[in-house]
């Protein structure tokens, strides 16, 4: 066993490894480079040349990849040039990952809450209004593109009602005091109420945006889901019984369907982070995927090869574990 | 009683957050900002920023948005008088330059303190310039706008700064090697600012380096710029992405601050800004697209600046040697329908270019006519050089737009469909402005490609001598017969000490470049906008950014 969990683990370095070195390439084969978002029309040809010169540029690819290595072993990834200069790219990475956390758990949970629920009832009373209604829904969820959603999402609340903030994480004229960077968790510590409350309605309407997608998709899992149990000789022979509905619904029906529902949840959690390159966008909320889309348009080198490298070593560690898992339950995967 | 796991999951969260809260508490200070006895009100105006200032210190700096900060904390030597690009007094009182123009004396403000308390005199401002031109190699590279303007550091050769004295604690005495009109408008961009000698030494202001591919700033730049301004540096929160400015009380200047705090709101996305201006979360925003100009000057308190720019179609002969006649350049001139295009796609106030600057600035020559839309000229001069049916290659940015250019693609489908009509086949190429269009344009890769520039003061050579001064430049002007007469007359226009011979100068280059050389083609000028909810006033649009945000009158 222990083999086995040292070879995935050197698997999973060598992994890291080749994807280092292909987005190392890949990012400095796209044409132009931060230098020109730097500078802009503002400069000649010779000094442009002379910055390249001086941030290290200029060397051959291998040469600026032999010093990225050397540089990142020692725990240093570069300074942001262009999302926000002078800052080290790791650094950046820490400083936004709870805003980008912070929205994705609200987004599941108002996924799950609404889509689960909603599910179960749709199937329970199949081809009813309350079915085709939230089929429709759910087809909008998923065709409606996130920045026309926000837009409208936005003029409602933000603009019309005046309900809920547009844009940001928290008002500046709180003054709130920083714990954590989860600003919701920093409130409760340091008993700022408001704070929390304020950082509350700033997440609202981005996390209903990048919501959408993953409620759209548990819930059409969870109604066929639902509607598979339901059919099922053991629902039909648990009825027989006399079991209570109470019973049938929580321990035949909820339980076994629910299995299809938790895999299809892992895999949305997963693709959050995609969905909040636009939500973070739209909603001007910075966390991790306001900084990409940033450092992409300002090809902030550093910046991009940490985040994308950061991406890729959750989606090694979890495959890791789950190749572990297997490895657990099922002895024979260990010798293969 | 069996514990479930869900209730063991929650107890244990809520004991650790207990434990937490035991080591974490409110910091807060007072929210409202310090002073307010002094001010007239205490205000909040709330601005929305395209994107985060790159640095605090704006020697450091090259982009407009950390200019807008920096314009907000410090003063130069120079000024610029509202509204206008004119040069005005600002820290020095007066100047006089020497006969030959290269020692200019400036008589200083007297009283003044930077907002640390150190005191602003002639020391002050030699310590400043010292500290701008002693650079190291990281510095030399990332001070663009000294590298640009004074053209080295350390006293190296072909260096225009020459030196820094003290006369008395009032009069200070700086040389220059060889007269230029820039002198002294320069000394008022943001990049030259007065800074506080004794903050700068203490946060080792110059102790930038260049690592891991960028620069890493100084704790100076950071977090701790010291100027003399009507503003004062108070927090740059980067988790949520503002950066909050309080009244100096004790602000020296002409107009008084009118507002006790201003919060730089970044929002990088232009629908989300119109949006927050909507909903009240900010109280103004920098260049609004056009397209939304109508709704928000019925809904919001649209201002509208001069136009301080030019935007033109770069021509390279040495890329197409089709473009070596000057037939071809100027039947390509005429094909083109700018009334059209300026009507169609530019904002209301915008005008057609008649010279590669725009009418304000001094040397602007007013009996130059624009080349007038005339396609069966064009088709003429095409087949008198022998070029009817010719291919080029048009080249235009994506991924941006610029005060002179709203909507670069819309522009290039304009001209493309005006020069098809001529019968030229038209191959695009497009390309991302940071993702190369801005290196390979510069370096004169481009056959024909838009560009434009906004000025940073009101000199012709900030125009003429930005697109043509360099010979192997964007258009490769050195390459013609009349190049290299042309760069000299550039190089003398500039370095004329009298005024008006110098104006007179640049007038007629102005007409020879538009009537023999035609190396580009200017195209238009368009006034960019600056909006404000309707409840803030007071804040005169500048044709050059330099709007003072802390004389806005917030009414809530």
């Amino acid at each position: 066993m222990l083999r086995y969990i040292l070879r995935r683990l050197l698997q999973a370095v060598l992994v890291m490894f080749v994807l280092s070195l292909l987005l190392f390439a890949w990012l400095r084969s796209l044409p132009g480079g931060p230098v020109d978002a730097m500078l802009g029309e503002r400069a000649t040809p010779e000094n442009r040349a002379a910055m390249r010169k001086t941030l290290g540029l200029d060397d051959p690819l291998p040469v600026q990849y032999l010093r990225f290595l050397d540089n990142a072993v020692h725990g240093n990834f570069g300074t942001s040039t262009g999302v926000q200069s002078g800052t080290d790219a790791f650094s950046l990475f820490w400083q936004r990952l709870p805003a980008t956390v912070e929205l994705s758990v609200f987004a599941i949970i108002i996924a799950l809450v609404t889509a689960i629920p909603l599910g179960y009832f749709a199937a329970k009373r199949h081809g009813g209004l309350l079915d085709t209604g939230s089929v429709v829904l759910s087809l909008i969820g998923v065709a409606v593109p996130v920045f026309f959603l926000g837009f409208v999402l936005k003029y409602f609340f933000s603009i019309e009602w005046n309900l809920l903030p547009p844009t940001g994480r928290q008002s500046a004229d709180l003054n709130a005091t920083r714990v954590t960077n989860f600003y919701v968790l920093d409130g409760l510590l340091t008993r700022e109420y408001d704070a929390s409350w304020d950082a509350i309605k700033h997440l609202i309407l981005p996390a209903i945006a990048l919501a959408t997608i993953p409620f759209a998709i548990i819930f059409r899992i969870t109604r066929a889901s639902v509607l598979d149990v339901l059919g099922e000789d053991y629902v039909r022979t648990a009825e027989a019984k006399g079991l209570s509905r109470r019973v049938i619904r929580g321990r035949h029906v909820l339980r076994n369907a629910m299995l299809p529902v938790v895999t299809t949840i892992g895999l949305q959690v997963g693709g959050l982070l995609t969905g909040a390159v636009l939500t973070e966008t739209v909603f001007a909320f910075p966390g991790l995927g306001d900084a990409l889309a940033t450092a992409f348009t300002t090809r902030d080198y550093p910046v991009l090869q940490v985040l994308i490298l950061m991406a890729a070593l959750g989606y090694v560690i979890v495959n890791l574990l789950v190749d572990l898992a297997y490895a657990v339950i099922d002895p024979r995967v260990r010798t293969r | 009683m069996a514990v479930t796991k869900p209730t063991a999951a929650v107890v244990l969260i809520a004991a650790s957050a207990l434990t937490l809260s035991a080591c974490a508490s409110s910091k807060r200070s007072d929210n409202n900002a310090s002073g307010g006895a002094k001010g007239n009100t205490n205000a909040t105006l709330n601005f929305g920023a395209a994107g985060a200032p790159a640095t605090l210190d704006p020697f450091y700096a090259s982009d407009g948005e950390t200019f807008r900060v920096s314009r907000q904390i410090f003063q130069g030597l120079t000024g610029f008088k509202p509204g206008t690009a004119e040069v005005a007094p600002a820290l020095a009182t007066s100047w006089t330059p020497s006969s030959d123009g290269k020692t200019w004396t400036f008589k200083l403000k007297t009283g003044v303190k930077f907002t640390d308390g150190t005191p602003f005199n002639a020391d002050a401002v030699c310590k400043n310039f010292k500290r701008m031109d002693s650079q190291n190699a990281a510095g030399q590279q990332a001070s663009e706008y000294w590298l640009t303007n004074m053209g080295g550091y350390n006293g190296a050769k072909g260096e225009l700064y020459q030196g820094c004295t003290a006369k008395d604690d009032a009069t200070v005495e700086i040389k220059i090697a060889r007269p230029t009109s820039k002198f002294p408008a320069l000394l008022g961009l943001p990049a030259f600012s007065m800074q506080s000698p004794t903050a700068l030494d203490k946060y080792k202001a110059n102790d930038i380096k260049a690592q891991g591919e960028g620069f890493v700033y100084p704790a100076y730049a950071n977090a701790h710029p010291v100027g003399t301004g009507p503003m004062k540096f108070q927090s740059y929160d980067k988790t949520n992405k503002t950066v909050t400015l309080v009244r100096n009380d004790d602000y020296a200047g002409d107009e008084k601050p009118t507002i006790a705090k201003l919060v730089f709101q970044i929002i990088p996305d232009e629908t989300a800004r119109k949006q927050a201006l909507s909903a009240g979360t900010i109280d103004g925003y920098d260049l609004p697209n056009p397209v939304d100009w109508p709704s928000l000057k019925k809904d919001d308190n649209l201002e509208i600046r001069p136009a301080f720019n030019i935007l033109y179609l770069g021509l390279n002969s040495q890329v197409d040697p089709n473009l070596k006649d000057l037939k071809v350049r100027q039947a390509l001139y005429y094909a083109i329908n700018r009334d059209q295009l300026v009507k169609s796609l530019l904002p209301s106030g915008a005008s057609v270019a008649t010279q590669f600057m725009p009418k304000t600035v001094a040397g602007y020559n007013d009996s130059l006519q624009p080349y007038k839309y005339d396609p069966a000229k064009a088709k003429q001069l095409l087949s008198e050089a022998g070029k009817s049916g010719m291919s080029i290659t048009l080249w235009y940015p994506t991924e941006v737009t610029r005060p002179y250019m709203p909507a670069p693609d819309k522009i290039f489908n304009a001209i493309k469909a005006n020069w098809e009509a001529v019968g030229i086949k038209v191959t695009p190429k497009p390309l991302p402005w940071a993702g190369g269009y801005v290196t390979q344009t510069q370096n004169g890769k481009a056959s024909a490609y838009l560009m434009g520039w906004t000025g940073d003061y009101d000199t012709p050579d900030n125009f003429l001598g930005s697109f043509f001064s360099d010979p192997k430049g964007q258009m490769s002007v050195g390459a013609y017969p009349w190049g290299a007469k042309f760069v000299k007359d550039l190089a003398d226009a500039d370095s004329m000490v009298d005024e008006s011979a110098r104006t007179a100068k640049y007038e007629q280059i102005n007409k020879q470049v538009m009537e023999q050389y035609l190396p580009g083609l200017p195209i238009s000028s368009s006034p960019p906008a600056i909006v404000f909810s309707k409840k803030v006033t007071g804040v005169t649009p500048s044709p050059l950014t330099d709007e003072h945000l802390w004389t806005a009158k917030v009414d809530k």
